[in-house]
């Protein structure tokens, strides 16, 4: 490597510094089709942890998985909620719903609404019914 | 009047040896018989999923629904001839959860036929089930009509001895309904073989009545609603002039015609499962006749369980569905239609929201 492309390549990486620490606001919205892609697999990453733990008796304490009674996460309707339960007498979003599985028939500990399994759950589930149409609050 | 008097059911209180101390409401089915030598019902009970955690600790979700299709079926008045088992008692398939299930269907006073599920099976292929209920695939005759049980839950030899590191590997991976690493049921050429053979000494004008776990139809391949060589079983019934096809595995309600045949399937004491068109992405056969059952509530525990009633009467299969948490429903075969409807809800005016799945 030449002095010349060291150089170049010093003054790269503090333009990348500054980039990433600073504004940029003539290219605040310009990213490319790579960063789309690693996006998509970003997420889908995380959704296919949320097929794992679908799957898996980690969940709860007593050996069942949500995939018993949910196969490729039908009828949990993610795209109805948030949506009255009239058992819990209140609106609540999905993930409410599957803390409330997670205790009953998996018989386990509720998450955090922010847990990254909560996150990767949501991931999944509303995964498997893309393409059907958002109809929030329907029964 | 061959058909269930349903006006006549009843809740009882505190029956007999079920007494708990406070109400405890049992549907009661009475039978209204005309020609009381020819008619006979039989019970039908399906997929318990006995499920075993460790030690002599079980799903009690999956215990309770089995536990009290057998008390209840014990309190049927007048009594079933017999009561089929139809598939999937265990979980994985080990010797607990065998066990556990046949302690718990030895409460039944009457004389149990098994069908094999793939539950029970991919473990050690049959063997201690064998051991238990019998032999895998059988026929017998009972008051004029011909009854077959087949194992329809074999599959290709390869995805069954070549493939899996382990047996429980390959117990764990049938398990899974939606397992993309799956493979379909089939009854096989053995037994298509033997069905034949059994078949050949059968008149035509006999009711025949086939249980198999799975669907003799195709329906939903990604959840193995389906036998892969169905087509195969059916032509060997369709020369027959009545023929019934009572199968498990679905846990919800489903009939069908096909020629001769008609198809009925039975609800699952364990849990109920969604029907396959609320899946998105694969292509599924549900046939159109079905008024599905109702979509379960989860808050009650055993909502979408329950177990069923056959009336034989007429050589035709009336089923009377006996659910838990839920209104019973009446899938009987309607002559003039020459089909298996629903007595309430057939007609798509008749048709309440629950309903609807989506």
């Amino acid at each position: 490597m030449s002095h010349y492309q060291k150089k170049t390549k010093v003054l790269g990486l503090a333009l990348l510094v500054l980039a990433v620490a600073g504004p940029r606001p003539t290219q605040a919205d310009e990213f490319t089709e790579a960063d789309v892609q690693r996006w998509q697999r970003q997420f889908m990453s995380v959704a296919n942890e949320g097929r794992r733990l679908w799957t898996s008796a980690e969940l709860g304490n007593n050996g069942v998985a949500c995939v018993q009674c949910h196969p490729n996460a039908s009828n949990t309707h993610p795209e109805t909620y948030p949506k009255f339960q009239q058992q819990l007498g209140k609106v609540v979003p999905v993930w409410e719903m599957i803390n409330w599985c997670i205790r009953n028939p998996l018989e386990g500990q509720p998450l955090a609404a922010d847990d990254p399994k909560m996150t990767a759950l949501q991931a999944y589930i509303t995964y498997e019914r893309r393409g059907v149409k958002l109809e929030p609050g329907k029964h | 009047m061959n058909t269930i008097n349903r006006s006549r059911r009843q809740f009882i209180k505190n029956a007999g040896a079920l007494a708990l101390g406070s109400a405890l409401p049992v549907s009661l089915v009475e039978l209204a018989f005309a020609e009381s030598s020819q008619n006979f019902s039989f019970a039908y009970i399906s997929d318990a999923h006995i499920q075993h955690i460790k030690d002599n600790r079980f799903v009690r979700n999956w215990d309770r629904g089995l536990i009290r299709a057998v008390a209840e079926t014990n309190l049927l008045v007048p009594k079933p001839d017999f009561v089929v088992f139809g598939g999937d008692l265990a979980q994985l398939g080990n010797k607990p959860e065998l066990d556990h299930g046949a302690e718990i269907l030895s409460g039944l006073k009457y004389k149990i036929h098994y069908v094999m599920g793939e539950h029970d099976y991919y473990l050690d292929l049959g063997e201690y089930w064998q051991e238990l209920f019998g032999p895998q695939y059988y026929s017998f005759d009972h008051k004029g009509v011909h009854f077959i049980a087949l194992n329809s839950i074999l599959t290709y030899d390869e995805w069954t001895h070549n493939r899996w590191p382990t047996d429980e590997q390959r117990m764990l991976e049938m398990a899974m309904l939606d397992n993309p690493n799956g493979s379909p049921f089939m009854v096989g050429a053995e037994q298509l073989l033997w069905l034949k053979k059994d078949l050949a000494r059968i008149d035509s004008a006999t009711p025949i009545v086939v249980f198999s776990h799975s669907p003799l139809q195709k329906i939903f391949k990604n959840w193995n609603f389906w036998t892969e060589d169905a087509e195969q079983v059916q032509a060997l019934l369709q020369p027959f002039n009545k023929v019934s096809v009572i199968y498990g595995h679905v846990h919800q309600i489903q009939y069908n015609q096909v020629g001769n045949i008609s198809f009925n399937s039975v609800m699952a004491t364990a849990w109920p499962w969604p029907y396959p068109p609320t899946y998105a992405h694969a292509e599924q056969y549900l046939p159109k006749l079905i008024v599905p059952m109702n979509r379960a509530d989860p808050f009650f525990e055993r909502d979408g369980t329950g177990w069923q009633l056959i009336n034989l009467g007429n050589g035709n299969v009336d089923m009377e569905y006996l659910l838990y948490n839920n209104r019973g429903r009446s899938v009987r075969y309607h002559r003039e239609q020459n089909r298996p409807e629903d007595v309430d809800f057939q007609h798509e005016s008749a048709r309440i929201p629950p309903q609807i799945h989506y």
